[in-house]
């Protein structure tokens, strides 16, 4: 079912934990919503499940206006955190708990219900263990018995809190790809809350990223990493380097010198370059470049990751290359230019007004390819 | 129990000691202090109560059971904590809910004011209920007039037990409760379930075990109370003696067999208590073990 969040805000105290809000989510999509501790994700989950109720805004389930609806009649699966499962109850009685409790007019016969969480427990491969209570089983079991249990309700939302938050790495690996098939074959509109960025961009149909109790972006995996439109997203997904640069006449400076890239339209003024480390070309002899000492470097898998000292008065930066480029540059200088990189300008900079640490960030100014 | 870890390895233990293990000489010095203290400061008064109790033959112990006074007091209070144990059962979940699961202004306050009994002699506590309805107070010739009798009578010795009871299923259940948090029950409201199904079917099975232990000692002190009591009861044979006061009673006229058959009676309630709670734990321990641990 297609859910619509309108302009939401939620205090909690006076203390906004979201900012009006707002975010279609299409029928039968796996959506993520990503951010750091904070950023107002679960309450926004819990908002849409109606565990919480908004300060201000609409939840809409379809056509239907949700928030005046209370959780029960807003029939939702939510898998928490750490799967609050009934631990006196068998695995077969967690399942079944969503019909079971049901009044007698919408239950369906005992034994429907019973074949219905067999049928559950089996989509969840977790046949054979019906009888077992919650402390008899691995975490990545329980994982799936409250999955099994959200399902059973035949839910209009699938709302996950950290699906895989309490799991190994191992197991956590595996059951993404087992979320993602169970999702694939069920339908279910599924809403999760993570804040792990790779489990996000690997899992998620599109992914929301929020900040400070705002969505910063709302978009498919490749958009996210490829264009972010803020310096949040920029930093905050993936890695990337920002630096301190000064615009002139449609060129970008770099202290007292132009970096040979351009941005034509642009008025004068201080910016922000941000790229990633991958995103870089080495040059040889440095007409246009940013250039610098290597400080570090470091072999991870396939890449050697240098990072690079600019000049004092700037955090050092870090790029990518392949081993074979990098072996001789060890401990000396490089010279390279970004070959995808975006600009962002704070508001009131455009006139080469002083730099402000924690200014409002306006639109995205431009990127260049 | 305690000595069988230690038996395990023989040769490499005398090379490497496990860092949590004591010498020989130290553990058997610590366990017989804690037993000989638990033998003189516990199993000796009360084993000095039945040795009291049947120090004339069984048939003296009988007769001093069957006098009417002293069955009297017996019957009293068990209606008495018949009476107060419901009571502060269904306030003690109601306050451990509303501590545990809800935020709300006066929360600290209401924590505070559970613990007050605990910490207000139970005299004081008797005397609040005289000063509030005795025939000198606002309300007396208010209750002469209609005929209500508190002081003196089962009401106020309820009043006074549930004043002094009340704490102890509060107390029990509200650290359980908050180490248990809202997640289940918002699981199950979030599955449908209404209000009371998920009361009934996920909250009270998570706390009954804190419940029955709370009850359990709830009870205990309900049945042996004393002072707060012995201010409201006014003392009068066969009416409004429970079995503490009785004991007192006859105590003090040296009816020392009669006095230690009643103190005996209400040991043996209390032993009762402490044996049923022991075979639940042992019957349940899966269980129990099982609902701390997840």
């Amino acid at each position: 079912m297609e859910v619509r969040v309108q302009n939401i805000r939620k205090e909690f105290g006076r203390f906004p934990a979201l900012d009006d809000v707002s975010l279609d989510i299409r029928s039968g999509e796996l959506i993520a919503l990503l951010g750091p501790s904070g950023s107002g994700k679960t309450t926004l989950l819990r908002l849409i499940a109606g565990l919480e109720s908004p300060t201000d805004g609409t939840i809409f389930f379809g056509a239907e206006d949700a928030s005046k609806k209370t959780v029960q009649q807003r029939n939702i699966g939510f898998v928490f955190q750490h799967y609050a499962l009934f631990r006196h109850m068998t695995v077969l009685d967690n399942v079944s708990f969503g019909l079971k409790v049901r009044p007698s007019s919408r239950r369906p016969p005992a034994a429907d219900i019973r074949r219905r969480a067999l049928d559950l427990l089996e989509l969840v491969q977790l046949s054979g263990l019906e009888k077992r209570y919650p402390a008899q089983l691995s975490g990545g079991q329980r994982q799936r018995v409250a999955l099994a249990r959200a399902m059973a309700v035949e839910p209009n939302v699938l709302l996950l809190d950290e699906p895989f938050g309490a799991l190994d790495a191992q197991v956590r690996k595996e059951l993404r790809k087992w979320l993602r098939e169970i999702h694939d074959r069920t339908g279910h509109t599924t809403v999760f809350v993570t804040h792990d960025q790779e489990e996000a961009l690997e899992l998620a149909d599109r992914v929301v990223v929020m900040s400070k109790g705002a969505i910063e972006q709302v978009g498919t995996p490749d958009d996210i990493y490829d264009h972010p439109v803020s310096p949040f997203v920029y930093g905050f997904i993936g890695q990337s380097n920002c630096i301190d640069v000064t615009l002139s006449s449609g060129e970008i400076w770099f202290e007292d010198r132009p970096i040979g890239l351009r941005a034509a339209s642009e008025p004068d003024g201080v910016a922000t370059l941000y790229f990633r480390p991958h995103d870089i070309e080495l040059i040889d002899g440095c007409g246009g470049c940013l250039a610098g000492l290597v400080t570090a470097s470091r072999r991870v898998a396939g890449t050697r990751h240098l990072e690079i000292d600019l000049g004092k008065a700037h955090p050092p930066v870090e790029i990518e290359l392949p081993p074979e480029r990098a072996s001789s540059t060890d401990h000396t200088r490089v010279a390279f230019r970004p070959t995808k990189w975006t600009l962002f300008r704070k508001e009131g900079d455009v006139a080469a007004v002083s730099r402000q640490a924690e200014a409002p960030v306006s639109e995205l100014a431009r990127t260049g390819t | 129990m305690a000595l069988d870890t230690s038996t395990a390895p023989t040769a490499s233990s005398k090379l490497v000691k496990a860092a949590t293990s004591e010498t020989r000489v130290a553990r058997l010095t610590l366990i017989a202090v804690a037993l000989g203290f638990v033998a003189l400061f516990l199993l000796l008064p009360l084993a000095t109560v039945f040795i009291e109790a049947f120090r004339k033959g069984p048939a003296e112990f009988a007769t001093a059971l069957r006098d009417p006074e002293t069955f009297s007091a017996i019957r009293l209070t068990l209606i008495v904590a018949a009476i107060s144990v419901p009571l502060n059962l269904v306030f003690g979940v109601a306050a451990s809910w509303a501590i545990a699961k809800f935020e709300f202004k006066g929360k600290a306050f209401l924590t505070t004011l559970i613990d007050l009994p605990f910490s207000v002699s139970p005299v004081i506590s008797g005397l609040v209920f005289v000063l509030l309805f005795g025939a000198n107070s606002a309300l007396g010739p208010f209750l002469q007039k209609h005929g209500i009798h508190i002081l003196f009578a089962v009401p106020g010795l309820v009043l006074a037990t549930v004043f002094v009871t009340f704490p102890f299923v509060a107390r029990e259940l509200i650290p359980l409760m908050q180490e248990q948090g809202t997640s289940d029950e918002e699981a199950a409201l979030s599955l449908g379930a209404t209000g009371w199904q998920t009361f009934w079917h996920v909250t009270l099975p998570n706390i009954k075990w804190g419940l029955l232990y709370g009850v359990l000692l709830c009870n205990a002190r309900a049945m042996g109370e004393f002072g707060a009591v012995s201010v409201v009861s006014g003392h009068i044979r066969g009416q409004t003696n429970t079995m503490p006061l009785q004991v007192e009673i006859l105590y003090n006229e040296y009816n020392f067999v009669a006095a230690f058959a009643v103190a005996a009676v209400l040991a043996l309630l209390a032993l009762v208590t402490l044996v049923l709670k022991t075979a639940l734990e042992i019957r349940y321990s899966d269980e129990i073990a099982a609902s701390r641990r997840h």
